[in-house]
């Protein structure tokens, strides 16, 4: 099971954040916080697993993180996920977002905060990992912006 | 209308969106919590607007402020209703927002429930997964069980996209709603061998998070994982099946024999890191699970290792982590194996990186050996210092002492070195593990008799050095080791070289700026010096030395009387009291050294953990009994006071103590009162001391402030390196002398000295240096056996421990939707009674075997028929429906004509249900299916929606019953699940404004014997109304033969009116293909678009199934006739309108009226509105004494007002509508329910 996916840039500041498991908010920000802390302090040569914080999970919990350019992708997940296969889950959400934004950059992470979430909703669903194919996300995200579009311009044609 | 949406059109083109928001807030960095708040009340003001566009945007940038942390549960209202919303656009924005900010604590989650359901069963693919997506983050228990049965609906859902989230989403609904699991388990079986692999993936990630929290219920589907191992391409899916594998294999060895082939040509043939990580993994449970000492597996052990050490070695970090991962685990088994790599493992250690340095202090632990254990801890010792950063150092410290002090500290040659080393840890700056330090000193000098002495002396050196320790007490729970040096000295004091030394030391002043509880111990165990002190002495008359020791207590305690914690006042009050008296027996040279010491006579023994709560309970104890008889609440009320007043006032209990206590009672007092340490009122005991300490409070304390980042040496201690160097001499010598000795002498000896020496071989030389008595832990007699303690009573897989394998019985069926439980409730419970007869009556009349399958069967049906319960519901809502299925026989004759008409007709209505995308009611419409062989269908059944219908219908059957004998059999079936479904409906409590239909049992061919029955059940159609035109009906097909049926193909006559959506290029006749095969008492649904242009008259549609039967030795095509039958009441939808809003619709004008009178209506005036409502989908829009307001909406947005009025036993119903054919048909069939009551 994943507990929570996070995205920050360098600084920290969130840019999606999505738990699984129910935080109030001011602990959310401070769950953000401690892992920005944990993984910021790392060299991009190190691995990419880490030892749950304390706030997040225990022991049964680890971070595994990818970093790409200003952006950190972290996801929670507990032992019944592999650490490999995650680390791949993340390639797969980054180039997904890639193919749906078209050259995805922090930008577009903040100005569409709900198209990212979308299209993760198509990745992964309460904390389970739902489609790994990147083609058979793309487009079902992309039917879901057609009917989207479709509904706007009724709305607009009235 | 068209007003407001330019009005809203307009006002949305001035609010800031999504982007505008972000843009703002990034360009007010200086201000940014003023600028959200200003964007906040602009939000607050366009969630008050009625454009729904602007709510949504609205919501839409609330979502984002929670991201920055802004709680938006205000706003959790407003989510609710743009998730209401009919647009897909919106709804998407209102469950993300949800999805975001709900939880199980948020109130108007329960508002969402028929939003939900509504949404499930959308005809839109999309409305239905955006549902699933947001109920998957904040499903509750009740929404898990109000909707479990609608998502195992969808599991079986004709788009896999829908199908694989139904499935996923079963795992939450299993967790909240553990009841579930057995009915929804066979079904979520299936869904492992779906086409689509998503839906497969999804199964097999939701069996696997299931079965790693209680593998044994799962062993049986070991084989079925095996195939899709075996058969699978999808690296996720053998993913979590292998990793399942690494559950399961330790629970059935065999398993495992028979997974290193296919796992080895995994490893040999893929190429994807992950998967062959995984396999290695699991290949090592398997190998670890066989090994039982055959060295052929040892072998491939060592072989795994060597794979391990090449991942070690690997410059990806990501790779060596996961190799010191995976060498952990086979360091639980086979620790000699990975013991060679230690070289390998103490340079990990070295890694910048913490992750891995952590991996490898797990692996440590599990490699040390009596002959490494000094070297290891010495190398650790180093990093302690090295460390930067507390938690690692934390890390460090508790991993020492867990390899120290594991199994029972088999690994310690030398106590005398492990004691130093605890020592030596004290220094650790800021830890947090005092504690930890403090057991471990704690157990080894209990535990460790000929540790004592020594144990002793360096327990004295250190509150000696005290000060050292608690320097800066704010920030450091290191001084948690006072409380066991000072327990260690006082207990053991006869091993004290210089008591008066130590006990001068413990009577400090600064000791009072200890924790309460540490103060506690220090002063009990000044007591027990004292007695140490007082019996050195003995003998000796006129002793000084004993005079003054008394004395130094006498001056130093009345410190410690003042404390403000209680346990120390008490302590130290008693103890001054005791020491008084023992100086004046003293001065008058009495002998007192005999009785103080009787005072802390006998020795304490360790007790295990566990013991407590293994002392069985002994016969005939009920600890929840009354021992007397209970008090009655008014007495219970008046004591309770009683006794807080005593215990806050001490007063009466202490009235024999001397004065000290009356002014420290004072002092209390006066404390309390102001709130302040400092009290210019106190009254001093004891001049010398209470001077500097007492009044001002802690924090005047001149503390002074040693830095301890330089690791000390403390005066007097040894340090644990030396004895790292004794040891090696001492080995080397003792390694000399055994060389003259023999070897079979040692051996003897060995044994008497250590009683469990279970160390490897290679290391039964070594001795250890102190003949050690390891005391064991005591035990209660006849101790309970048992393993589960450690598991956590909270853990939400518990529950899920369910035997999966048992055959499902009759009550375990998901919950339906039901209406009113409270008026449910007595008569399900008659009916509860009444089904069991039934049900013995119809297994006589069976062969056994049969009856088996057939219990399998009800199962299934029963789970199909939860929808049913509206019919259900419907009759509970009648007065006395106990007596309506009792009197069926006679009632009979009083049914309406209709049904004397049919002659043959062995079948059966359906009855339909359509759901309205946009709002929770759905509208009903009625099917007739009849059989092949008897085709005569009956003729103009009116309005079947009702359950009444339904019961005149059987009443048909049951005249037919008489006429057919050979149909009975099936009749007494259908009557018994008629009973089942009361007894169900008195079990759940949703209300559901849903589905009613009608199963029955339709022989296919008359020429059919009863052995050989061929049935289909078509039951349960519900539909939908995605926009104006179009409907869903969903069929659900059950074979209720015994055999295979397949190729089934659906085909409805079209009328001028209502089409059977076809896909593109079929002809206006086709059949349309039913996408699955039915085994033998299998069920599945089907779903069916219609376009359907006039919705003001009540039609019904012909249609045919064809099928081809496939038994064992032939296979014959068969055929089934059926109707369908949509009322108008199906096209209403249950839509709520406010009062204003309706009295400004009837203001209008554009509506005609019509009107209804019904007399002989004999049920409660809310019983009769229930009745409208749940079978004619309206809603009450107000409600006066005998008089209510009535609204719903047709899908083509038509209005329809009623005004209902009773008095006596007549109904008025004054009806408006702006279609007033519409409005008549609807009046009809109103008319026709309450004429069947």
């Amino acid at each position: 099971m994943i507990k929570a996916i996070l995205i920050f840039n360098n600084h920290g500041k969130p840019r999606l954040i999505r738990f699984y498991q129910y935080f109030a908010e001011d602990m959310q920000q401070q769950i953000i916080r401690e892992t920005f802390h944990l993984v910021s302090k790392r060299d991009d040569n190190v691995c990419n697993f880490l030892e749950g914080g304390s706030l997040i999970g225990g022991s049964d919990y680890k971070l595994i993180y990818r970093h790409y350019a200003t952006l950190y992708f972290v996801f929670c997940v507990d032992s019944s996920e592999s650490e490999l296969g995650i680390l791949d889950l993340i390639q797969v959400f980054v180039e997904t977002l890639d193919k749906c934004f078209e050259n995805v950059c922090e930008l577009d992470l903040i100005f569409h905060m709900d198209k990212v979430h979308y299209i993760l909703q198509e990745v992964v669903m309460g904390g389970m990992v739902l489609e790994t194919n990147m083609n058979e996300i793309v487009a079902q995200v992309e039917l879901q912006n057609r009917m989207e579009k479709s509904e706007v311009q009724v709305w607009a044609s009235i | 209308m068209a007003l407001k949406i330019v009005k809203g059109s307009i006002d949305r083109m001035f609010d800031k969106n999504l982007q505008d928001l972000v843009r703002g807030i990034r360009n007010h960095k200086d201000d940014e919590a003023k600028y959200i708040s200003t964007c906040i009340d602009e939000i607050k003001q366009e969630l008050k607007q009625d454009n729904i566009a602007v709510k949504a945007n609205a919501v839409c940038k609330l979502t984002y402020l929670q991201m920055l942390g802004y709680d938006v549960s205000w706003a959790a209202f407003n989510i609710v209703e743009v998730m209401s919303s009919s647009k897909f656009t919106y709804k998407r924005i209102g469950y993300l927002a949800a999805s975001q900010c709900f939880h199980e604590g948020t109130d108007v989650i329960m508002l969402t429930t028929n939003q939900i359901r509504k949404d499930l069963s959308s005809p839109n693919q999309y409305d239905t997964g955006v549902a699933l997506t947001g109920l998957s983050c904040f499903v509750t228990p009740d929404l898990a069980r109000d909707l479990a049965n609608d998502i195992m609906t969808l599991m079986s859902h004709t788009k896999p996209y829908i199908r694989k989230k139904a499935v996923l989403i079963m795992y939450k609904v299993f967790l909240k709603y553990p009841e579930s699991l057995r009915p929804a388990f066979p079904r979520l079986k299936e869904k492992l061998e779906d086409p689509d692999p998503g839906v497969q993936s999804a199964a097999v990630n939701v069996i696997c998070e299931l079965a790693r929290r209680n593998p044994k219920n799962y062993l049986s589907l070991a084989p079925l994982f095996f195939k899709l191992m075996t058969s699978s391409t999808n690296n996720w899916v053998l993913i979590k099946i292998i990793k399942l594998f690494g559950a399961l294999t330790p629970l059935e060895p065999r398993l495992g024999k028979k997974l290193i082939e296919p796992l080895t040509n995994l490893i040999h043939s893929t190429s994807a890191m992950s998967l062959l990580y995984e396999c290695v993994n699991t290949v090592i449970a398997v190998l670890i699970s066989l090994s039982s000492g055959m060295p052929n597996h040892s072998a491939s052990i060592q072989l795994c290792v060597q794979k391990l050490r090449i991942l070690i070695e690997d410059s990806d970090q990501n790779l060596k982590y996961l190799g010191l991962l995976a060498m952990s685990k086979i360091l639980k088994t086979h620790p000699k194996s990975v013991q060679s790599h230690k070289d390998l493992i103490l340079q990990c250690l070295d890694d910048k990186d913490e992750s891995i340095r952590l991996r490898a202090l797990d692996l440590l632990y599990g490699m040390v050996s009596k002959k490494n254990l000094m070297e290891i801890v010495k190398k650790l010792m180093l990093h302690v210092d090295k460390a930067e950063g507390t938690t690692y150092r934390d890390e460090l410290l508790t991993k020492i002492i867990d390899i120290c002090s594991q199994s029972n500290f088999q690994y310690i040659t030398n106590f005398e070195w492990y004691i130093s080393i605890l020592v030596e840890l004290t220094r650790l700056e800021g830890t947090r593990h005092g504690h930890l330090i403090a057991s471990q000193m704690l157990d080894v000098a209990i535990r460790v008799k000929a540790i004592r002495g020594f144990a002793v002396a360096q327990m004295a050196t250190l509150l000696d050095n005290a000060h050292l320790l608690t320097g800066n007490t704010q920030r450091n729970g290191i001084c948690e080791v006072l409380y066991a040096a000072a327990w260690i000295c006082g207990e053991f004091s006869e091993h004290l070289e210089d008591p008066m030394q130590t006990l001068e030391a413990m009577l400090r002043p600064k000791v009072a700026t200890l924790p309460g509880h540490i103060q506690a111990v220090y002063v009990q165990n000044a007591a027990k010096l004292f007695a140490t002190v007082l019996r050195k002495h003995d003998g000796e008359t006129e002793s000084q030395a004993a005079q003054e020791t008394s004395q130094l207590l006498i001056d130093r305690l009345p410190l410690f009387v003042q404390s403000a914690n209680l346990e120390v006042q008490e302590r130290a009050s008693c103890i001054l009291q005791l020491v008084k008296y023992i100086q004046k027996l003293q001065q008058k040279n009495v002998e007192v050294a005999e009785e103080v010491t009787a005072l802390f006579a006998g020795e304490l023994n360790p007790v295990a953990p566990k013991a407590q709560k293994k002392v069985p309970i002994p016969e005939g104890l009920d600890l929840d009994a009354w021992i007397n008889e209970p008090p009655s609440e008014s007495e219970s009320e008046d004591e309770k006071p009683k006794a807080v007043f005593a215990k806050e006032e001490p007063k009466h209990s202490r009235s024999r103590h001397t004065e000290v206590d009356e002014k420290e009672l004072a002092r209390r007092r006066e404390v309390r009162k102001q709130e302040q340490a400092n009290n210019p009122f106190y009254i001093k005991a004891s001049p010398s001391s209470q001077k500097v300490y007492d009044a001002p409070g802690v924090e005047h304390i001149p503390v002074v402030q040693i830095d301890l980042s330089v690791p000390l040496k403390v005066p007097g201690m040894p340090m644990s390196d030396q004895y790292l160097k004794l040891e090696v001499e001492r080995r080397q010598k003792e390694k000399a002398e055994r060389k003259k000795k023999e070897k079979k002498k040692k051996r003897e000896k060995r044994g008497k000295e250590r009683k469990a020496d279970s160390g490897p071989e290679s290391e039964e030389d070594i001795t250890p240096a102190h003949q050690v008595d390891i005391v064991t832990e005591e035990m209660p007699e006849n101790a309970l056996p048992s393993d589960d303690d450690d598991k956590d009573p909270n853990d939400p897989h518990k529950a899920l421990d369910i035997d999966l394998d048992k055959p499902l019985a009759d009550s375990e069926k998901l919950p339906v939707r039901t209406h009113r439980p409270e008026a449910l409730k007595s008569p399900a419970e008659d009916r509860d009674s009444e089904s069991v007869p039934q049900e013995t009556k119809k297994k006589s009349g069976k062969e056994k075997k049969k009856d088996k399958e057939k219990d399998r069967k009800r199962s299934k049906e029963e789970k199909k028929k939860k929808k049913k319960h509206k019919e259900v519901e419907e009759e509970l809502l009648e007065s006395q429906p106990e007596e309506a299925v009792q009197s069926e026989e006679t009632k009979e004759a009083a049914a309406p004509p209709t049904s004397t008409s049919a002659e043959q007709e062995v079948c059966v209505l359906m009855c339909v249900c359509l759901q309205e995308v946009t709002a929770p009611s759905s509208a009903a419409a009625a099917v007739d299916t009849s059989s092949a062989a008897a085709p005569e269908s009956e003729p103009d059944e009116p309005k079947d929606t009702e359950p009444e219908d339904t019961k005149s219908s059987k009443h048909k059957k049951k005249k037919q019953k008489k006429e057919k004998e050979e149909k009975e059999k099936k009749k007494k079936k259908r009557h018994h699940h008629h009973h089942q479904h009361h007894s169900d409906a008195g079990g759940e409590d949703s209300v559901q404004n849903g589905t009613v239909e009608e199963e029955e049992p339709l022989p296919v061919s008359q020429s059919h014997s009863v052995s050989l029955k061929q049935e289909v059940k078509v039951y349960d159609i519900q539909g939908n109304h995605q926009d104006e035109s179009k409907v869903v009906v969903s069929v659900i097909f059950e074979n209720k033969s015994d055999s295979f049926l397949k190729s089934m193909e659906f085909n409805v006559l079209d009328s001028l009116n209502s089409k059977l959506q076809r896909p593109e290029g079929a002809g206006a006749h086709d059949s349309l293909t039913v996408p699955f095969q039915l085994p033998p008492g299998v069920s599945n649904e089907a779903r069916f678009v219609f376009s359907v242009q006039s919705i003001i008259m009540p039609q019904k549609l012909k249609g045919t199934l064809t099928f081809i039967v496939k038994s064992d030795e032939s296979s014959t095509h068969e055929k089934l006739d059926f109707k369908l039958h949509f009322t108008c009441t199906s096209y209403l939808i249950t839509t709520p309108c406010y009062s204003d809003a309706y009295a400004k619709l009837l203001e209008s004008g554009d509506l005609k009226g019509s009107s209804l009178r019904l007399e002989g209506i004999n049920m409660p005036f809310h019983h009769l509105l229930a009745r409208i409502c749940f079978h004619h989908h309206f809603s009450v829009v107000e409600r006066i004494d005998s008089c209510a307001s009535m609204y719903s909406r047709s899908i083509q947005g038509h209005h329809v007002c009623l005004l209902v009025k009773t008095s006596d036993q007549t109904v008025s119903i004054d009806a408006k509508c702006d279609e007033p054919s519409l409005l008549g048909n609807v009046l009809d069939e109103i008319k026709q329910t309450f004429s069947k009551c």
